[in-house]
């Protein structure tokens, strides 16, 4: 059987193991350390070895959801953010940016958490923006 | 991480994960090493293998601590007693490093002052530990040339985190152990990307790089770069949001990759917040506790489905590739905040996350030099990393501390918030295990993952169990004063009488509806690690 391995970091952990992920006809089927890698040199741990299950799981969200009559349902992209847009703009016109908060992630990337802090600072105009680090 | 900025300049590990392997002691306190960060662990059993000395404090005999040649049991929350009483033994027998405090710290006569009025044994008292074990671990840390203290929420987690983090960073400056390389303070970080996350400015004080948001000249930098006028004033924490949203007027949350409603300190409260915002939207990869909340809900793609960068504990900013396309509609938190932006009229547009990279690297100093096509060719790059032709920095603080003087700030021993009672006779502590990770939420999708370890457990003193008639397996409602539980019990002898450790990871048994939000002033942490509980057969 073809399999491709693309080198990434693994995703749980401030350890920052270099590892192989296994992909097979656009499925990710298993991780390997790298051996090279300073930190992991050949060696996962338990959740390293089983990093790509998560990610085909059944229950992953794989559509945008808009709550209606108290239940969510799957709507399409353009509606979710038009729905989140009209959200927010509404509190953003009637109270400001400081009566909105956002919480970032320590598991998205650098760039997406630089991103999120500039909508937080440049779009809403607040500072009300954090994350996990200091639970 | 505050602690570490009044001390040092820089809240991150001061060096490398390999430069472990050649300290020749190594100090661990407040971190379960071996389930937590197995890497580490690894790294310091190598360095025992080849004659380092281990000194391990933790209130549990944690596998870690087996290997080690001094444990110190102390009480949970006695941690600055310990510490103290670490220093004034090494302040008495003369081991103190005269020329490093002389050159590079200031205020180490307040320091001295504060640890002459100090009584070992009293101290020892308030650690539970005997004062000859402390003096043992003190002449071995002191004594060596190269030092290493390893430490993680175990001493964070608590009201008087930022203290504690502070009396470790004096202990390492009185002894000189640090500036060099095998030598240093490095808090292990706990999520992939949890430096990354602070480096990238997603806390409410600083821009990307802790750029003050409050300095005029900073603010102008971002103003200019972004087109937009931007508030001064540093914003609320997660606990002010999410505890006391309503009070602090904050009507609708936007939530990135986050489970507060599992994650928080007394949970109930998380969830009543986030029920009572006018408008909640989440992007998440699972629909989690928090997800069902919201009105709006973005599926996110994984680490697998996506590129970007992520920084570890050493400041190791390494590039992820993409492995697959996002699967079904999901889309990448990027793709999603630039589109939500451009809804609300801001144009926020990049080609792809390397073009993102780029305007970090122009706005942040410390990531200055960083670009993905370098990220390429290396395993990442170590910040500091001002320019292109820089390497990167495997250890700081050589030469001057980034805040120019190392600072010492004493710290008196502070007890925990909630004490055990009549009415809640048992310490609480919470952590993780080897098998799990955080919520649950990734690694309990794993088949191998959840048949290893498929619930939580309690664990309780043997003998504790016997006088409560508990058994290896019984079901018991755990009680605080905010919330209660069920969980099955296992018996230990790995931890003292009174005590009580329960991992947080099974959503079944939600530890943090019992936990205490009480926070440390300075960096708004909550005390997971202490609360005062009981409990009975269910």
């Amino acid at each position: 059987m073809h399999f491709r391995q693309v080198p990434t970091v693994c995703c749980f952990c401030g350890c920052g193991c270099g590892l192989y992920l296994h992909v097979s006809e656009g499925r990710v089927t298993g991780s390997s350390p790298s051996r090279n890698h300073p930190v992991s040199k050949g060696n996962l741990c338990v959740k390293g070895w089983h990093v790509h299950e998560f990610v085909h799981a059944p229950n992953r969200l794989t559509r945008p959801l808009v709550q209606k009559d108290g239940r969510l349902v799957e709507v399409s992209w353009d509606e979710a953010m038009d729905t989140a847009a009209q959200g927010f703009q509404k509190i953003l016109d009637r109270h400001g940016g400081k009566a909105t908060g956002l919480l970032s992630s320590a598991k998205c990337t650098n760039e997406e958490n630089f991103l999120l802090q500039k909508l937080a600072r440049a779009v809403f105009s607040t500072n009300n923006v954090d994350h996990c680090a200091r639970l | 991480m505050a602690g570490l900025a009044t001390t040092f300049g820089s809240g991150a590990m001061t060096n490398s994960i390999n430069e472990i392997t050649g300290a020749e002691v190594i100090f661990v306190i407040g971190s379960n090493t071996t389930e937590a960060h197995p890497q580490i662990a690894r790294r310091i059993l190598e360095a025992v293998d080849s004659g380092a000395k281990l000194i391990v404090a933790d209130p549990r005999r944690t596998e870690i601590s087996r290997s080690a040649h001094i444990h110190l049991q102390l009480r949970p929350g006695s941690d600055i007693a310990l510490l103290n009483a670490m220093m004034r033994v090494i302040l008495s027998e003369g081991l103190v490093d005269d020329a490093f405090i002389e050159m590079r710290t200031e205020n180490f006569r307040e320091l001295r002052k504060h640890l002459l009025a100090q009584d070992i044994d009293q101290l020892a008292a308030v650690s539970g530990i005997p004062a000859s074990q402390i003096k043992k671990a003190a002449r071995l840390y002191a004594g060596a040339q190269k030092g290493v203290i390893c430490y993680c929420l175990g001493i964070t987690q608590h009201i008087c985190g930022t203290a504690n983090v502070e009396s470790i960073a004096n202990l390492a400056m009185l002894t000189g152990h640090v500036e060099q390389a095998y030598t240093g303070v490095n808090p292990l970080r706990g999520q992939n990307n949890v430096q990354g996350a602070c480096d990238m400015g997603a806390i409410p004080g600083v821009f990307p790089g802790y750029q003050q948001v409050s300095d005029p000249l900073i603010r102008e930098k971002f103003e200019r770069a972004w087109g937009k006028a931007l508030p001064s004033e540093p914003g609320l924490t997660i606990t002010d949001m999410t505890h006391r949203g309503r009070e602090n007027g904050i009507r609708a949350m936007f939530i990135m990759g986050e489970n507060p409603v599992m994650s928080d300190p007394d949970a109930s409260k998380v969830e009543e917040t986030l029920k009572g915002l006018e408008f909640l939207a989440v992007s998440d990869i699972f629909l989690t506790e928090t997800a069902r909340l919201a009105h709006v809900v973005f599926p996110a793609a994984s680490f697998a489905e996506k590129c970007g960068t992520v920084t570890n504990s050493e400041r190791r900013v390494q590039l992820m590739h993409q492995a697959i396309p996002p699967i079904g509609e999901c889309r990448s938190d990027s793709e999603i905040i630039m589109e939500l932006a451009g809804c609300l009229g801001y144009s926020m547009e990049y080609e792809n996350s390397a073009e993102i990279m780029e305007e970090i690297a122009l706005l942040t100093p410390i990531y200055g030099g960083i670009f993905h096509d370098r990220l390429e060719t290396c395993w990442g790059l170590q910040w500091p990393c001002p320019t292109r032709d820089h390497t990167g920095t495997p250890y700081l603080h050589k030469y001057s501390f980034a805040r120019g003087k190392g600072r010492f700030v004493p710290a008196e021993n502070i007890m925990p918030d909630e004490l055990p009672d009549d009415d809640y006779p048992f310490i609480l502590m919470t952590g993780r295990v080897y098998h799990h990770y955080h919520t649950g939420a990734m690694t309990r999708a794993s088949d191998i993952l959840s048949r290893e370890v498929p619930e939580a457990v309690l664990e309780i003193n043997s003998y504790d169990a016997e006088e409560k008639g508990l058994r290896h397996g019984d079901m018991v409602s755990l009680r605080s004063r905010r919330g209660e539980m069920e969980v099955r019990v296992k018996p230990v002898d790995t931890i003292s009488r009174g005590m009580l450790y329960v991992s947080f990871h099974f959503h079944e048994s939600p530890v943090n509806r019992l936990t205490n939000p009480a926070l440390d002033p300075v960096a708004k942490c909550p005390e997971y690690k202490v609360c005062a509980v009981n409990l009975e057969k269910a």
